[in-house]
């Protein structure tokens, strides 16, 4: 799957993307000069990567509170497990809904297995929204939660790339 | 922040894709109708107004390694310091404060379920709070992008 860089530098280059493309007109040169590479070798393992599936998707990454979508969500519900699948899919289609994931319960902690993230500009606007969502699909007796966000303490993205000194090891 | 016009068509434009090509800002602003310089000058004004956490990609977990969400009951009395406590490290992001007794939620990221477990272990042992370790098992939507489109 490297065809274009030796592991190590793949891997230099998979911490780098991690933190985000540099801001000059240039930015895989700069990046390629960072691992000792040249930019062409560079856009060919970006482009790869891509292809493969490695990204989501390559863009801008925003912070949606800076933005003015101070309210943010977390609905959590709790669906029996034979119709969560059915239910993920109708919610994840919803407009205003951003995430929707299947995750495992906890119990006796923690009963929920989906989770949605909405986003909004007012607390009140996101709450009507998800309870109009919820009896929408005729889903508002089951349990469910909103558990909304007062602080961001970090956002940024995941560190996925092993650190440089397990790399070698 | 303040939002000028040029920062909300990058935003529409650019948030689920950007060219990958040697200049991509050059690329930008030529659909955009504008200059190379205003492009990036007008992603740094983003970045330090804090609207733009980043430019690049967004790896997706299950092929970039591993993750989970994890929620911890804080007392609140301790929250300050243990929230600090976790941001600090590395293989953390998106780290909340929620309207819950599970009142701390975070991601975890690693390159494997192995590097997880042990910083979930230690998180248990430094706070002698028991997380709960809620891992993506299905995902019906993922796209992280929303419209600017009602924001003013």
């Amino acid at each position: 799957m490297n065809a274009c860089l030796d592991n190590r530098q793949a891997l230099q280059l998979r911490r780098l993307l991690e933190a985000g493309l540099p801001l000059v007109p240039r930015p895989y040169r700069r990046l390629a000069e960072q691992i000792g590479s040249r930019e062409a070798l560079v856009l060919e393992q970006v482009r790869q990567w891509q292809a493969d599936g490695l990204f989501r998707r390559v863009g801008l990454v925003l912070k949606h509170r800076a933005l003015g979508f101070r309210a943010n969500a977390m609905l959590v519900l709790d669906v029996p497990d034979e119709q969560v699948d059915a239910v993920g899919r109708l919610l994840g289609q919803a407009a205003g809904v951003n995430l929707c994931y299947q995750r495992p319960r906890r119990l006796p902690q923690w009963r929920y297995n989906l989770f949605c993230m909405v986003h909004g500009r007012e607390r009140e606007q996101v709450l009507g929204l998800i309870e109009a969502l919820l009896a929408a699909h005729g889903l508002s007796a089951l349990p469910h939660q909103v558990l909304f966000s007062t602080r961001a303490f970090k956002q940024c993205g995941g560190r996925y790339a092993p650190p440089a000194e397990a790399a070698h090891g | 922040m303040h939002i000028d016009a040029l920062s909300r068509r990058l935003i529409d434009c650019y948030q689920h894709g950007m060219p990958l090509c040697a200049e991509p800002y050059r690329a930008m602003a030529e659909t955009l109708g504008c200059a190379e310089s205003e492009v990036l000058a007008c992603l740094e004004r983003l970045q330090q107004g804090d609207g733009l956490s980043r430019i690049g990609p967004v790896f997706e977990h299950s092929r970039a390694g591993a993750s989970t969400l994890v929620a911890l009951a804080v007392p609140q009395a301790r929250l300050e310091r243990v929230a600090e406590w976790i941001s600090a490290f590395p293989e953390v992001n998106h780290n909340y404060l929620r309207e819950h007794r599970y009142n701390l939620w975070f991601v975890l990221t690693g390159p494997d379920r192995a590097h997880i477990d042990r910083l979930l272990a230690v998180i248990e042992a430094e706070t002698g709070l028991k997380p709960l370790d809620l891992p993506m098992q299905n995902a019906f939507r993922i796209d992280l992008g929303f419209p600017l489109g009602d924001a003013r």
